[in-house]
């Protein structure tokens, strides 16, 4: 089980009331799955994705990624779980304004084990020519397409080579062809062994996932 | 990531904002620029004067007639002229203390050689003249012992008054008139300079004292109008003082009611003086450069909050890429120092150049020490730990989901 989820709980802590975000989710995500979660606005599906990606903690509950208790690890431990086994792809895309493409994408790089900076050029150059970008390295996101965004977004998610990619809504902000590019990529992706758990509202961005996790009030249904 | 890298990352953080970086940077670009430029030109102001009080002479200590108390050195104790070239003699037998002694006469005049003529001042001295003030002669020589005992019509004369009466001729064994008579040249001495009051050392003739006295003033009394000792150290001084005070109350015979009849004076006050004056200046200075750095670094603080808000969703895209929240604080305390250190650097440039400027139009040399330049580098950066700490703390602190999700 690259994800093992037992009775995660969360709550959010207003002034008056108290929001029960996640209420005893337990589940099992095996390595090489293409999963989607769905449910309504609120249900908790950005929460769970967030402790998923180690973003954030339980309050209660166990959560074990690729066999490691990873509510037990101090925050420098969970950095450097977040930059080797995991990479964030997002709705609006959180590419660094006015940093051109290459540099984007060599980003999570500056954060894990040194390498050399021509290394580190070579690494993200090929990623994003393999995604297609090969004309637009010195670009930056203004002069790119939603779609162009995405993909350095996902180059940069994939630099570190991370065996899991969590997407949240990552096709909110595009058109449906660019949504259907994004979503061949993240096939292609799968099929070569990565683990994709995406959040979507979209019954026809979930097609694309192997499986389909649906969530209600912060319980998996 | 290394400090290099921070650091290079930091700078291109700075260069993204050239106007923003070089406006909050300019408290700290004032403030270290003026603390130079004035360090510079006050130590070079101070050398100068240092070097124009050793000019005076060798351990130099003067004696005038009357008491300070009597008001002043000269006036009022004018009446009673009471110092001789004996009371010199006697000094220089009984103080071991004392290695060289000169009278000193003065006398206005003005000086005629040829078609040219320039009114200067006359000073009569002994021999021991060019030892007591450390003078040399350029070119022929001083007058000797027997001239100053027969009072022979000699003199030398110092470069100004060589420049003004001779224009380029040698006056060497020329003859010039002086208050109309005759005195031949023997020498010319090298070029003193200005004097710590400003006034030129080299614009005078000096002569045998026995002459200025008989020729020039037509005297007949012994006076002289002081007596200017070189002692053997200067840190015999106190006790110098003591001792020849002593042999000149016994010599003028003064009981011990009554106060001296001369006073003593020496450099220390002038030294002391210039001494206190910088110091006051340094703590001026001190003063100035703490409130411009605390002022600097205000600014920098202030636009390292406003960078760490701006940038909020940046912070948390790399707090999910795996930024360490150390690495955060790193980041944006590279970009304060680098900020200052930059102010810093150019303050340091531009504080240079103002003191090189003021030093052109005053003819003063600057000195530039390495400490100030060092110090100024060290409390600029400083300052950017410092004020950058906050921001940067507050940077690091920041939750990554909810940064992330701010627009
Ligand atoms: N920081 C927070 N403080 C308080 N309540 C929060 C916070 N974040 C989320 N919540 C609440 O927790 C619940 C789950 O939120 P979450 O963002 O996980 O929903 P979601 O399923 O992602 O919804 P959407 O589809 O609209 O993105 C919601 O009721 C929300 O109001
Ligand atoms: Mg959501």
């Amino acid at each position: 089980m690259l994800i093992a989820l037992r009775q995660i709980s969360k709550v959010y802590h207003m002034e008056e009331v108290d929001v029960p975000a996640l209420q005893g989710v337990s589940t099992n995500i095996a390595a090489g799955e293409f999963v989607a979660i769905m449910g309504h606005s609120g249900s908790g599906k950005s929460t769970l994705l967030n402790l998923l990606g180690c973003l954030d903690r339980p309050d209660s509950g166990t959560y074990l990624l690729d066999g490691c208790e990873v509510d037990r690890l101090g925050s420098d431990a969970l950095a450097a779980i977040r930059n080797r086994k995991i990479g964030f792809v997002f709705q609006n895309f959180n590419l660094l304004p006015r940093t051109t493409a290459l540099e984007n994408v060599e980003l999570p790089l500056y954060y894990g084990p040194k390498i050399s900076s021509a290394e580190r050029h070579d690494r993200a150059r090929t990623l994003l020519i393999r995604l297609g970008l090969k004309d637009r390295l010195g670009h930056h996101p203004g002069q790119l397409s939603g779609g162009q965004q995405q993909r350095v977004a996902i180059a940069r998610a994939l630099v570190n080579q991370p065996p899991l990619i969590l997407a949240d809504e990552p096709t909110g902000n595009l058109d449906s062809r660019s949504a259907d590019d994004i979503m061949a990529l993240f096939q292609e992706l799968n099929r070569e062994g990565i683990t994709i758990v995406m959040v979507t509202h979209e019954p026809d961005i979930a097609r694309f996932a192997k499986r389909v996790i649906q969530m209600k009030d912060g319980k998996i249904v | 990531m290394t400090g290099i890298i921070t650091l290079k990352i930091a700078m291109r953080a700075l260069i993204r904002n050239k106007a923003r970086s070089l406006l909050t940077a300019l408290g700290i670009i004032i403030g270290i620029a003026a603390v130079i430029a004035v360090v510079a030109v006050g130590q070079g102001a101070s050398v100068t004067m240092q070097k124009q009080i050793n000019s005076m002479g060798n351990n130099l200590l003067i004696i005038f007639p009357g008491s300070q108390k009597a008001g002043g050195f000269h006036g009022g104790a004018g009446t009673q002229q009471t110092l001789t070239a004996e009371d010199g003699e006697a000094i220089l037998k009984e103080c071991p203390l004392v290695r060289a002694m000169t009278p000193l006469v003065r006398s206005g005049a003005q000086c005629i050689y040829r078609e040219n003529d320039w009114a200067t001042s006359v000073q009569g001295v002994d021999v021991s003249y060019q030892e007591v003030r450390g003078w040399d002669v350029a070119s022929g020589s001083f007058f000797t012992d027997s001239d100053v005992r027969s009072a022979s019509r000699v003199c030398v004369i110092g470069k100004t008054v060589a420049e003004q009466l001779f224009q380029g001729e040698d006056p060497v064994n020329q003859t010039i008139r002086i208050k109309n008579m005759p005195f031949r040249v023997m020498g010319v001495m090298t070029s003193k300079g200005s004097a710590a009051w400003g006034q030129d050392q080299d614009d005078t003739i000096i002569a045998p004292y026995t002459t200025v006295r008989r020729v020039l003033q037509n005297s007949a009394f012994n006076n002289v109008s002081q007596l200017m000792l070189s002692l053997i150290s200067m840190d015999i001084l106190p006790q110098a003082k003591e001792e020849i005070s002593q042999i000149l109350r016994q010599r003028h015979r003064l009981n011990a009611s009554t106060d001296n009849d001369f006073t003593l004076t020496d450099m220390t006050e002038v030294t002391q003086m210039i001494t206190q004056v910088s110091s006051l200046m340094t703590m001026l200075l001190t003063v100035i450069a703490s409130i411009s750095l605390v002022v600097g670094g205000i600014g920098i603080m202030n636009i390292m909050l406003v960078a760490v808000s701006e940038r909020t969703r940046e912070i948390g895209l790399r707090l999910a890429i795996g930024a360490r929240r150390r690495d955060i604080l790193m980041q944006f305390l590279a970009e304060a120092v680098a900020l200052s250190g930059a102010g810093g650097l150019i303050g340091i440039a531009l504080g240079i150049s103002t003191a090189n400027i003021i030093a052109r139009i005053n003819h003063w040399p600057v000195m530039v020490s390495p400490g100030a330049v060092l110090i100024a580098l060290t409390f600029s950066a400083g300052v950017g730990i410092f004020f950058g700490f906050y921001p940067a703390w507050r940077a690091a602190r920041l939750n990554p989901i909810e940064s992330l999700r701010r627009e």
